[in-house]
């Protein structure tokens, strides 16, 4: 870095005793401070907070707004225009007189939730197992390669069929398969980059002072590979919510006439010479929760980052 | 190690013939090392990894080191000198031989009392980029030790980085700066208060000086010195320059292609070498004497170092030494105590 050789300005005697006396700092608070101050990225957190709630409230905004239920049909009143009068066809209605805009609602329920849960599932699984085997190589390295080397080689739409025919589709149980099948990737990226770290020089040097293989993993391989995790969090959790849709053809995952924004995009594109506005609403909600989570990603990343100061 | 042969050397009167007195126990050593070997394999094949060879990096060395004493290690790069250092703080698993600290043997001791042990022998690294971690503050860096040993905590912790800080010439304010925002000088001077924190007897400075300006090293070096008065520590000091070592070592071992060739007193070394490949690298040295410059007489080794991996046979230098004879590709040299404190492995030691 260029600002390697740059010198420190030493402040005064007052000054000093007033530094000395601040609590110690530490990645994480630093990390806290910057993003405070990064309002792009606190923009991102506030647009994913507001679907979040959104979704969570869909109960009451489809009672008390639009008085409307997601199943509820309406076969005089199809392919609807978004209009205001009446409320619930905001966003228009589908092919039998749905209202697009409860359906949206709900839809954020599924997608939302199996789209961070089970995101929060592979990066658990993929960071642990990724990191612990770099970090140890030799045996359980040999272990985890052939496993998830198996576990790639089998195509992942039979194991899912076979996961449709043993249990009953639903949300949860998406949830867990996706959590459980698509964690490799991440491994894989984890395993090389602590492979990189773990023999640079502060970590051999951490070794030295005696520190066991457990803080060496969190204290200096993690922290040094997190801004990665967190940019792959967001392609994850962008991969899965359009996942999900594939997965509801299959018959596994989201049946119908459960909404999720994934099955409400394929069912609309059947419709889009007609009624275009049915693929444009779950699109732009997919594409504005992905582009929050890159933002989110790539804010974070910046902000674990100590060499980018906070702009004041 | 070497190979046991009836051929006699050459008569020396002070020749002893036992190896074991380089490494023999006064009862003022810190640090013995005995036919310590580092190997490292090199294997083939994706499941059935068969071994096909070793890069030997060390390749059978003794020595000790005197409690506070200083040893400098010199030799060429890839002479095995910084894995020396990993092997005897058992950084790296040694292939065979002893180390033994303070009358423990390190090589069999179990991995949590040599995590305890690691209190009381650290290591300054080289590149004082690479050392310190970008992402901790500096005050997280030197108090990590403290927090590992369980030496200190909470405030008592702050006080202690900050008074490491001063000790190391640092102002204490610096602690909740992190390592990009600081000189190659003061970044090792960073990496020398971590390895303080735990006050350690036995201090393995590897390379300290080697990526520092000319103008920091004589600081860092001042600091090192200063450092082993006041807390009597004891050094081994890796490095290539020779007139750094000169300076800061009390005894010197001169290394080539993973064995030691000689060692001795510093003084005895500089001006009498016995081996042939220590007057080569003496000779390189410049003198800061116009008119003795000028008749300085430089060795000059033809060919490379050769590979580590398939080692000459007998005596490792004997590929590149104007010395050599026929016994030299054949017989192994020992080490032997040619004069009082002064070991060399040469058939034909002396000027």
């Amino acid at each position: 870095m260029a600002t390697s050789t740059a010198t420190i300005r030493v402040p005064t005697a007052a000054e000093q005793a007033a530094i000395l006396l601040r609590p110690p700092r530490s990645l994480w608070s630093n990390a806290w401070y910057k993003l405070r101050h990064d309002r792009l990225t606190m923009l991102a957190f506030g647009v994913l907070i507001l679907f979040a709630l959104l979704s969570a409230g869909a109960d009451l905004f489809s009672q008390n707004i639009f008085h409307y239920t997601f199943e509820k049909q309406d076969l005089l009143n199809t392919y609807q225009k978004p209009t205001l009068d009446p409320p619930a066809f905001l966003l228009g209605s589908d092919e039998i007189g749905r209202s697009q805009v409860v359906r949206l609602l709900y839809g954020g329920r599924v997608s939302l939730m199996v789209g961070f849960v089970a995101a929060l599932v592979n990066l658990t699984v993929g960071v642990a197992v990724g990191v612990t085997a770099g970090y140890m190589r030799g045996r359980v390295d040999d272990l985890f390669t052939w496993f998830v080397t198996t576990l790639n080689s089998i195509p992942t739409i039979f194991l899912l069929l076979i996961f449709a025919a043993i249990w009953e589709p639903g949300p949860g149980q998406l949830t867990v398969v996706i959590g459980l099948l698509f964690w490799t990737g991440i491994s894989l990226f984890c395993r090389g980059q602590t492979f990189a770290l773990r023999e640079r020089e502060f970590v051999i040097a951490a070794k030295t002072i005696g520190a066991r293989d457990a803080r060496i993993m969190f204290r200096h391989i993690l922290p040094n590979i997190l801004p990665l995790i967190f940019v792959l969090a967001a392609i994850d959790i962008g991969a899965i919510i359009l996942t999900e849709s594939a997965l509801s053809y299959l018959g596994l995952g989201i049946l119908p006439p459960t909404p999720s924004w994934g099955n409400l995009l394929t069912n609309a594109t059947t419709y889009f010479v007609r009624a275009w506005w049915l693929v444009v609403s779950p699109g732009v909600m997919i594409f504005l929760t992905v582009l929050c989570l890159y933002l989110i990603g790539d804010g974070l990343r910046d902000a674990l980052d100590p060499r980018l100061k906070a702009e004041s | 190690m070497s190979v046991t042969t009836n051929i006699t050397p050459p008569k020396d009167e002070f020749i002893q013939r036992t190896r074991s007195t380089a490494t023999a126990d006064s009862g003022k050593n810190l640090l013995t090392v005995q036919a310590l070997k580092m190997h490292f394999p090199l294997t083939q094949g994706i499941i059935f990894q068969r071994q096909v060879g070793a890069v030997r990096a060390v390749d059978g060395i003794d020595f000790y080191v005197e409690r506070g004493e200083t040893l400098g290690l010199v030799g060429e790069s890839g002479c095995g000198k910084s894995t020396t250092g990993r092997a005897i703080l058992q950084l790296y698993k040694p292939t065979s031989g002893s180390v033994k600290f303070d009358g423990t043997e390190l090589t069999t001791l179990p991995g949590e009392k040599m995590r305890r042990m690691r209190r009381r022998m650290q290591m300054i690294f080289q590149d004082p980029y690479a050392s310190l971690n970008p992402r901790m503050t500096v005050g997280n860096i030197i108090g990590e030790p403290l927090e590992v040993h369980n030496l200190a905590k909470g405030r008592a912790k702050t006080e202690r980085v900050q008074e490491l800080l001063k000790i190391v010439g640092l102002n204490p304010y610096f602690t909740n700066r992190y390592p990009h925002e600081f000189s190659g000088g003061q970044r090792q001077r960073i990496g020398v208060a971590r390895a303080l924190a735990v006050e350690p007897d036995f201090i393995v400075a590897d390379e300290p000086i080697s990526a520092l300006d000319v103008s920091i090293q004589a600081q860092v070096i001042n600091l090192l010195e200063e450092l082993q008065d006041r807390f009597k520590l004891t050094y081994l000091f890796i490095a290539h320059d020779l007139s750094v070592v000169r300076h800061i070592s009390d005894r010197v071992a001169v290394m080539y292609l993973g064995k030691i060739v000689e060692l001795a007193d510093r003084i005895d070394l500089y001006e009498h070498p016995l081996h042939p490949y220590s007057q080569a690298l003496l000779s390189a040295v410049p003198i800061p004497d116009p008119q003795v410059e000028q008749k300085r007489k430089r060795i000059i080794l033809t060919g490379d170092v050769p590979s580590p991996v398939n080692p000459p046979s007998g005596c490792r230098f004997h590929t590149r030494c104007w010395k050599a004879q026929a016994i030299c590709s054949e017989v192994d040299p020992e080490f032997i105590e040619h004069a009082p404190r002064h070991w060399a492995a040469c058939h034909f030691p002396g000027a």
